[in-house]
């Protein structure tokens, strides 16, 4: 967002450098099953955070509809698999660019609509989606499809890594998480320091004014949309390969698509570290409320998580990352507001 | 398809559209008047359900009688919520102000499920189900009593807004606040009030959309997510600010719903899904919706 995301400084290195480290020891280090599955879910919905925030962090372009594309990778990989026998990895392939095709048709039309409207729009699209799946009896319906276990000789459960699937040990989903998340994150990096990333701060900032200066708005967002699509959608095929079984209420659902940019905004929306923190925060508090605080649907999870984003909103809108800013930097080099308010300034006349 | 199948989806698609008509219209006065979408409008309502609900169980107050004071208590919540939510984050910026009124709806929805389980409810006797079966028969159309008194409410609603926001002098400053709120400042008109003003209006409307609907719907904590995404497609429609907008989109929605499956054919399980695709095919040809600003 400022200067400072330009100017590598050698802490900055050394921050990435020891959370990279800590993310590849910590499954050696938290054995149980209850801490890795924590920890896969949290590397796919930091995945799909970032992917968000390429969207609607750098571009602007607020979507809720980002669950679409998580459910095109998961189904598209799994229905070639169950019909056809293709291995996941080029299910993956073929998801992402089926994602990719659907996010530059939607984009298309639906980018002439500004602010709320593209938001309500992106809504509509989702709920569309996931009611066609939902009533698509070729693609399991509303019951969704069981991946089959791969098995060994014996009959027993087995790893494969050509089928995408680990049942002795989960750990290789980890990493695969963790090398997807990587990917992601360093291509929001590189965006953010690249001409297209100017380009895109450009429109977010003001979109008229951006266009006047002769940015092709049309063309950045689309690329916006395209890469948030693609690692969304590689998302989807792996969590599909983690679970085993899909169906349109977990992976279609307008939750998701709200979960994507909840995480993002509580991090920080528009910085690269941003959808990290805020998915090391939000994931392990829902998973360990729900898991000590009786699971029974009592919803003290969406209770402190709705109260959490309500805080965050009121008093740091730039996020848990904004908090820790305030305590490093000098007043003079605060980063500025991520966006214009579209209230006129003319509140205080009263 | 017969004629009376058509009429029968006619009938409900007027009916169930001025209940959304009512939901929708405090949602675009709102906008309105501060350029805010509340992503927690959907969950006021489940609030007032419930209120209509609790007040049947509790003290055996139906909602043919609870009805005023669940508009009164929802008026009162929204002017809570603007003083604690919505006034801090008057000028921040748009993500801000998405993201803290949709943080409230979840708040809400956990509130309810923690408070009242995630259970469907029902008001076991409602008065409005008892007289006369609880359905009018014209002919060889059936028209359900409770949704007929919920779709005549709305109807008074709309005419006492309009009377209010054209024919008073706090509605013609509410009017000139939506306008130009630094001209409606140079005349002595607070802007603070008149926001204050039109999330308590928000919030009645809500309360008797949800005491009405309280007496033939089920209440759940998430029953707002449906009626919350009608409002906002129903608003962006209409015209995000404009009230005879809501009410003409509302109709419409509530047309295109019940009428697809009788006229066209569609699976009723898509009917929500035809609503959807109206609406971008609607903003997609006038991005600014059906109607300008009230």
């Amino acid at each position: 967002m400022t200067a400072h995301n330009r100017r590598p400084l050698p802490k900055r290195s050394l921050v990435w450098l020891s959370v990279i480290v800590v993310a590849l020891a910590a499954p050696l280090v938290f054995r149980s099953d209850t801490a890795l599955n924590i920890g896969i879910l949290l590397l796919l919905y930091a995945t799909l955070a970032q992917a968000w925030n390429i969207l609607g962090g750098l571009a602007g372009q607020i979507s809720f509809g980002n669950a679409v594309f998580f459910g095109i990778g998961a189904y598209t990989s799994t229905v070639l698999l169950v019909r056809a026998g293709v291995s996941p990895w080029l299910g993956m392939l073929a998801g992402a660019a089926l994602a990719l095709v659907v996010a530059l048709l939607v984009g298309f039309p639906m980018f002439r609509l500004g602010g709320h409207y593209f938001a309500i729009a992106t809504i509509a699209l989702g709920e569309i989606a996931s009611t066609i799946v939902t009533n698509w009896d070729a693609v399991g319906g509303a019951t969704g499809i069981v991946i089959p276990l791969v098995r060994d000789a014996q009959g027993q459960p087995s790893d494969s890594w050509r089928m995408l699937q680990f049942n002795q040990s989960r750990l290789p989903y980890y990493y695969l998480a963790l090398v997807l998340l990587a990917l992601t994150t360093l291509v929001t990096a590189l965006i953010l320091r690249s001409k297209l990333g100017y380009y895109l701060r450009a429109i977010r900032n003001d979109q008229q004014a951006a266009r006047a200066l002769g940015v092709a708005v049309l063309r950045y967002k689309l690329a916006a949309i395209a890469l948030s699509a693609i690692f969304t959608a590689i998302a989807g095929t792996l969590y599909a390969q983690y679970l085993l079984y899909i169906d349109p209420e977990t992976t279609m659902r307008l939750d998701l698509s709200v979960l994507a940019a909840l995480i993002a905004i509580l991090g920080g929306v528009g910085t690269v570290a941003g959808p990290l923190i805020g998915a090391a925060v939000m994931v392990p508090m829902s998973e360990l409320t729900r898991a000590f605080l009786g699971g029974g649907g009592n919803a003290i999870d969406l209770l402190l998580y709705g109260g959490l984003i309500v805080l965050i909103s009121l008093f740091e809108p730039q996020g848990l990352i904004g908090i820790g800013r305030r305590f490093r930097r000098s007043p003079r080099s605060q980063p500025v507001a991520v966006e214009p308010a579209p209230v006129s300034s003319s509140e205080e006349a009263h | 398809m017969e004629l009376t199948n058509v009429l029968q989806a006619l009938v409900n698609g007027l009916l169930i559209g001025m209940v959304y008509a009512l939901i929708s219209v405090g949602l675009t006065l709102i906008f309105g008047l501060m350029e805010i979408v509340n992503f927690a409008h959907g969950d006021l309502l489940m609030l007032a359900m419930y209120a209509a609900f609790w007040a049947s169980v509790l003290v055996h107050l139906d909602p043919v009688f609870s009805w005023p004071l669940v508009v009164v208590g929802l008026g009162l919540l929204g002017i809570v919520i603007f003083h604690l939510v919505i006034a801090p984050i008057l000028r921040a910026p748009m993500l801000a102000q998405i993201f803290a009124t949709f943080g409230l709806g979840l708040f809400l929805r956990g509130l309810a499920q923690f408070l009242w389980k995630a259970d469907f409810r029902t008001i076991d006797h409602p008065l409005l189900g008892q007289v006369a079966g609880g359905t009018l028969q014209l002919g060889s159309l059936f028209i359900g009593l409770p949704q007929l008194a919920a779709a005549v409410m709305a109807a008074l609603a709309f005419g006492l807004l309009w009377l209010f926001i054209n024919r008073t002098r706090v509605g013609l400053a509410l009017q000139a606040v939506a306008e130009d709120r630094a001209t409606a400042g140079l005349v002595g008109i607070d802007s603070r009030r008149m926001f204050a003003l039109g999330w308590a209006i928000g919030g009645g409307c809500v309360g008797l959309a949800g005491a009405a609907l309280a007496s033939f719907y089920p209440v759940s904590p998430t029953v707002g997510v449906l009626f919350g995404l009608m409002s906002y497609f129903v608003v962006a429609l209409g015209g995000f600010g404009s009230v005879p907008g809501a009410l003409l989109a509302g109709l419409l929605v509530g047309l295109v719903q019940e009428l697809s499956p009788a006229l066209l054919g569609v699976p009723p399980s898509y009917k929500y899904a035809v609503v959807f695709g109206l609406y971008l095919l609607v903003v997609l040809v006038r991005p600014q919706g059906l109607l300008g600003r009230f």
